[in-house]
Formats: structure tokens, sequence, C-alpha cells
């Protein structure tokens, strides 16, 4: 009756975060109280807000685990937690600085060179310099092996040509890592000749198309590449070992409090619309209830997955299944706020309930696809049980 | 933190020794073995033993559908008892609550009612954890606390869904082994002391039909291969796998803010509540899906998938149900407000 581990040991956030988390709350109350921002849902897709991305680079809260040199913190990875979900939970517009400082940074200092670090990390850790991520492509999606975007050696580096889709803020980032195809496809080994380049998007031969989301703003892009020329100092870590690049960062990006902190604005605006009335009967009581039960399993969760990946574990099975969990969960929140509290949806408002709420219906399709699919997540999570 | 794996290896060698899929009641064997090696009393002050000790033990207890009441001897009537200033008997405890004091029991949870003569106690206390075994009951009755012995009662023997003994103890002029005044509190800590007990058996009970499940899953074959193989059945494991990993993390934060925190300390009460709800949450999922994947042979009595599933079951309804306790977490949140409701799932900085 042996199991492989499906969580990690729990972890005990050292008494010192909780300076720093009353620290990071009272900006945040100044900042809302002075009308800077008004909270909404799903803020690290859509929240872009170049200005606030530079004040928490001020400080000190982007690049917190990127060592000073680079122009970082030196900070731990439970630090940059507790940073991280005190503005999710805030609905703070976070999305500009957000893949930049989630994955590029720690990308770079595994697999960047001494030139790139330098080039990037810095602004990175300013609020300044903003990423994103060109993985998928029109007919590759979830077998994101099946890239076409293809490279070719050409003198000083490497020319590109093939799409992109769905690339978040690709119209407004400086750069994004594309995997592309640096040799044919073998139909035996489908994860070899893939490779990571570092493209900046302001290169010539780079056409970028926006793709409305259902709100009708403008996050997905397509990215196309005609012949553009990309130098050899832009390749990112090895030509040959883009897949095995590409999924060892996945736990990092799979397992944090983005993946079931979506809709927590919208929690707890439901629970301010609750409070104001005179009496709420059991049953409402009970939803939330077990609305806040679930948020406090995951946080739970998803902090031991950030406790294994400080001490150099690659809990892949477990970010897995927090993101699967997760990802519904913020589904959850949804159809509760919708039952309990009859206020419509209003696309139209400012802000507050009836805004957060036409927000996150609108948005919740894309909580359980982006990162990988529930559905494919689930096969990881089959794999790892020893399944497959 | 690393969890005590030492601990966790010692319980499941002794559950697994012990283990029998037909038998019920107490276990004497287990339990021997267990007083043995010190878990039947593993949180006594003297013993260096913590909450996140008895966490390990207990879902390790849950896991192997171990009949031996570890936590209701340790972590509830040698409690109770202990906080009386009374001395702890030896053997199987249980722990009962009669007429709290401003005490809303929860739902699931023996009671039953005591009258006085003199020093003699007579009344019914039903469903009784392992009632016909016990050394002693241990009885926070309003402001004080008995120690009774249930040779001196009429036993009427229940179960619960496993065939856990939960058992009617009637007691007529009976003079208690000892009498002591209980501490304020008492109601209310026993109450989460039971849910945090019951929570972590859960969690145990989870893995354990998760562990049956996909090792059957990797076993039965259909259309000439393990069913395992089929995405349909992969998909319905990796979420019950979820949820065994929610009840898991649930129920050891649970523990570690008891540590951490006491039982007095209101975010204990948050943490326990949420624990004992997501727990029974998962316990519903994870049940349906192991009988599932088990197709008809789990529906049996012939296969031990019973012994976890029938626990599941019954412990979601012990010691406060979801909606009992997900209503405490509700409350608290409603309280907090839209403000002061991340606080309260972060915990009070
Ligand atoms: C909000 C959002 C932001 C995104 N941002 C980016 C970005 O910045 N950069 C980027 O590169 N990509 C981004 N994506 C794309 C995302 O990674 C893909 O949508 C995702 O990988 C799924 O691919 P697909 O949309 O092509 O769906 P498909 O792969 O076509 O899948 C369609 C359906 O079939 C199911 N399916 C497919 N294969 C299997 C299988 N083997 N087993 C079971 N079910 C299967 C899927 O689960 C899904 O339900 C974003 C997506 C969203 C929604």
């Amino acid at each position: 009756m042996r199991l492989p581990e499906l969580v990690p040991d729990p972890v005990e956030l050292p008494a010192h975060l909780a300076e720093l988390r009353a620290e990071v709350r009272s900006f945040l109350d100044a900042e809302r109280a002075a009308g800077a921002w008004t909270p909404r849902a799903d803020v690290w897709l859509s929240g872009w807000d170049p200005g606030f991305s530079r004040r928490l680079g001020e400080r000190g809260w982007l690049g917190m685990t990127i060592p000073v040199e680079y122009g970082g913190h030196g900070r731990s990875a439970l630090e940059r937690y507790v940073v991280t979900e005190e503005l999710l939970a805030a609905g703070a517009p976070v999305a500009a600085h957000w893949i930049a400082d989630r994955q590029i940074g720690p990308s770079l200092l595994r697999f960047g060179t001494e030139e790139q670090r330098t080039a990037f990390l810095p602004g990175i850790a300013r609020g300044e310099i903003y990423f994103g991520i060109g993985m998928s492509e029109p007919d590759s999606g979830s077998d994101l092996a099946s890239v076409r975007t293809r490279a070719e050696r050409v003198d000083g580096g490497w020319e590109l040509t093939g799409t992109k889709v769905w690339t978040s803020g690709a119209h407004r980032a400086h750069a994004f890592f594309a995997l592309v195809r640096t040799s044919p496809p073998d139909e035996a080994n489908r994860h070899a000749g893939l490779s990571q380049l570092l493209v900046e998007l302001d290169r010539p031969g780079i056409e970028i198309r926006p793709i409305p989301l259902l709100t009708g703003a403008h996050h997905f892009n397509e990215v196309r590449f005609d012949r553009v020329f990309i130098p050899d100092s832009r390749v990112f870590g090895e030509i040959g070992h883009g897949w095995a690049q590409v999924t060892g960062e996945l736990a990092f990006e799979r397992s944090g409090p983005e993946r079931f902190l979506s809709t927590y604005p919208l929690l707890a605006a439901l629970v301010g619309e609750l409070t104001a009335q005179d009496g709420v009967d059991a049953g409402t009581r009970r939803r939330i209830g077990a609305l806040v039960t679930r948020v406090w399993t995951l946080r739970n969760m998803s902090l031991a997955v950030a406790g294994a990946l400080e001490s150099g574990a690659a809990p892949e099975l477990a970010a897995a299944l927090v993101k699967d969990l997760g990802t519904r969960y913020e589904n959850e929140i949804i159809d509760a706020a919708r039952l309990l509290c009859a206020v419509p949806p209003d696309p139209g408002a400012e802000g507050g309930f009836a805004r957060l709420l036409a927000d996150s219906v609108l948005h919740a399709p894309g909580f359980t696809l982006r990162g990988g699919t529930n559905e494919v997540l689930r096969g990881i999570v089959a794999r790892g049980m020893g399944l497959r | 933190m690393t969890r005590n794996t030492d601990l966790a290896r010692l319980a499941e060698s002794i559950f697994a020794d012990s283990y029998e899929k037909d038998a019920t009641g107490l276990d004497p064997a287990a339990w021997q073995a267990c007083a043995d090696a010190g878990l039947t009393t593993l949180t006594a002050p003297d013993t260096g033993g913590t909450l996140d000790d008895a966490a390990v033990l207990l879902e390790a207890a849950g896991a192997w559908a171990a009949r031996v009441p570890l936590a209701e001897t340790d972590l509830l009537g040698g409690w109770l008892a202990r906080a009386a200033g009374l001395e702890v008997p030896d053997g199987p405890l249980t722990a009962v609550a009669t007429r709290v004091p401003g005490g809303d029991p929860s739902p699931g949870t023996p009671g039953g009612v005591l009258t006085s003569d003199g020093p003699a106690v007579s009344g019914t206390l039903p469903r009784v954890p392992w009632g016909r075994s016990l050394a002693a009951v241990v009885v926070l009755d309003a402001d004080r606390v008995l120690v009774l012995d249930p040779a001196t009662a009429a036993v009427t023997e229940g179960a619960n869904l496993a065939e856990e003994p939960r058992d009617t103890l009637a007691f007529s002029g009976t003079a208690p082994l000892a009498t002591g005044t209980a501490p304020a509190g008492a109601g209310a800590e026993l109450a989460l002391r039971a849910a945090l007990a019951r929570a972590l058996l859960l969690a145990g009970a989870a893995r354990g039909a998760l562990a049956r499940s996909i090792g059957y899953a990797g076993e039965r074959r259909q259309f000439g291969r393990p069913i395992g193989k089929f995405q349909a059945v992969q998909q319905m494991l990796a979420e019950a796998g979820a949820e065994v990993a929610a009840a898991a993390a649930a129920s050891a934060a649970a523990a570690r803010t008891a540590q951490a925190a006491g039982f007095a300390a209101p975010e204990t009460l948050f943490a326990v509540a949420a624990a004992k709800a997501r727990c029974g949450e998962a316990a519903t999922v994870v049940a349906r899906i192991a009988h599932q994947v088990h197709g008809a042979i789990g529906f049996t009595r012939e296969h031990d998938l019973r012994l976890v599933t029938t626990r599941l079951w019954a412990w979601r309804d012990e010691d406060g149900n979801e909606a009992h306790w997900n209503d405490r977490v509700g409350a608290l949140a409603l309280d907090a407000g839209a403000d002061g409701l991340w606080p309260l799932v972060t915990g009070r900085p």
C-alpha cells in the first residue's frame, strides 16, 4: 500500500515574514485609498500597470529571489510567496511584470549567459522589463512538442520563421522566450531538436496581431516571424535542450498562488455584500465556509510545494495536483457569488461586486486552460502515481 | 519542518503486522504493540510527543484501518483526565461530553445525560466509541470531570458504518473512579480535539482508499490491458489524488496550528474547523471514485476496500460533519468581513 508523495511536508512560514506581510498590506491599503487602482479579478492576466510594477520594484518586491549582484534582493522563495499572495488577494494590477518576475528571472539564472543576466535581470527587478511566453502555436497546444516554428542556422545566429499564438501581453512586452525547432522532427524522440530563443519583440520581421478575449480586451496575440534574425547571444540555454528547460520551469509555473486566487477578490466582495445584509441564513454561511475552507487548504498545499521548491526538490506531481484543484476552485467562487448574491454581472461598472463578477465569468474558461489544461495535468498526475 | 518518518514507519509496521481484514472490534495485538511503543500516550506531557507526531500516527492508523482507539485514548480521554488534575487510567480510554455549559457539541459526538445522587451517578451515554473495550470513560459533565468504569455499566453494543464499536453505556448509581474540576473551555477544546483527530484519520483513510485503487487499477485487466491505462480511469484517480492531497495538507496544517498556538487560540478553531470540513468533503469524493474504479468486487465484503471506504463514510459524520464545521468557518468569515477575510485565511499577523 505504497503511494508516491502527493503533497510535500507542510511549511511553517518563518515568523519574521509577518513584518513583510504587514508592510505589503499597508502599501496596498494606501494605494487603494489613493485610488491608484481598483481591485479586479484575474489581475495577473489583465491588470497591466507599468507604474504599479515600478513602484513594487522600488520597494524591492520584484526580483526578490534574484541575487543582489544582478539587481535583485537575494531573498527566499517564501518571502516572495508572501508578497505575491498579498498582491493577488488584493486584486492589484500585476500583469506587466508577472511573467518576467515569476519565471523569466529564475530561468535566466539557471540557463542564461552572464551577458543575458546582466542585460535583463536588473530591469526585471526594477519592474521595467516585461516578458511573454512564446510556446503555443496554432497546431501545438496540449501537444507542445509538436511545435513547428523553426530556426535555421545562419551566419552569427539563427533565422526564425513561424507563428506563435495566445501570447499574453506580447504587444507590450519587451521580449519573450520562443520554443522552436532547431532540427527536423524525429518521430522516435519527439522532444529532441527543440530549443529556446530569447526574442526581443522589436526585431524586424516580427508581426504582432491582437486576438481579443471574450471581454473584448486585448491581452492575447498572434506573433508571426518572417525570417527574423536572432543573434547567437540570444540563444537561451543549450541548443537541443529546449524541452528539458521548458519542463523544468513548470513546477514554478503551476503551483503558485495565482492558480487559486484569480477570483479571490470576488470572494472578498461577496463576503462584503453579505455582511451588508442583515442576517445571513445557515445555508449561505455554510457555502461561504466551504469556500473559505477550500482556499485555506489550497494555500497550505501551494505553500508546501513552494517550500519543497525552495529546498531544491521538483515536486511536479504535487504542482499539477494543486493546479487542477486550484483552477477548479476559482470557478466555484463564481458559481457561489452568482447564486448567493443576485446581482447581475455588469461589465461596464467601474469596479465592485458586479464588475468583479462580470470579469470573473468572462475570464473563467482560461483558468483551466493556461499553463496546461486540467485534463493534461491529470495525465501527469496519473503518471506520477504509477499508472502510465 | 520534516515530518516524523521514523514514527510513520513504526506505526505502519505495527498496523501492517496485525492487519486482519475480517476482524472487528479492538485489536488487542495492535493495542499492545502501540502501548509498548509508547504510542497510546504519545502527547502526554512527559513524552515529548507533539500534535504533529500524533498527526503522523493517526494518519497511518486511518490508512490501515487500524482497530485501536489511539485518538480517543491519548488526545481525548487522557487529555481530559489530565486537564482535570486526575491520574490517567491505563488502557483504552474515551472522552464523552454531557451537559457542556454554553457548549454546542458537534453533531455526531458522543454525549448523553448523567444525574447525581451524592457521589454516585446514573444515566445513559449513547454511542460511546469502543465502549465495550474501555478501561475507563472520561466524562466532561458540566464543570466537572468524572472517570467511570464501563465494567459497572450495562453495555448495549452498537457500531458505526465501519463496524467500529459505538456502544451505549447505562450507569445506575455508579461511584466514579475519580472526580475532578474541569478547566474553563474544556468543552470547546474537547470538540476541537475530536474534530482534529477525526480529520487526521479521514486523511489517512482517504490515502488508503487511493492506494488500494491505484494498486487495483494496475492489476485488473479489461479489453486486454490494465484498466489504469484507460484515460477515463486515470482522470478519476487523479481527481481522487487531488482530494487525498487536500485532506493531508488540511489536517496536517490544523495539527501544526494547534501545536503552535494551542486549542484556545482563534486560529486553531478556524484551522481545525476548516480541516474537518475539507477532509469530510474529500472523503465523499475519494470513496465514490475508489468504488467506481474497483467495480463490483469493491462492493462486497470479500474485498478490503470496504475497510477504508466505510470509515470515510462513518467518520465524515462523526465529531461534526461538513455542514457543522463549514458553518463555523462561514461565521468566522462573515465576522471578519471583506477586509478581514484574507488575514483570517493567512493566520492573523
Ligand atoms: C488565459 C490564457 C493565457 C495563455 N497565455 C499563453 C502564453 O502567454 N503563451 C503561450 O505560449 N500560451 C498561452 N496560452 C495557451 C495555453 O498554454 C493553451 O491554451 C493550452 O496549452 C491548451 O492548448 P490549446 O488551447 O491548443 O487546446 P488543445 O490542446 O487543442 O486542447 C483542447 C481540449 O482537448 C483536451 N486534450 C488535448 N489533448 C488531450 C489529451 N492528450 N488528453 C486529454 N485531453 C486532451 C484539452 O484538455 C482541451 O480540453 C494561454 C492560454 C490561456 C487560456
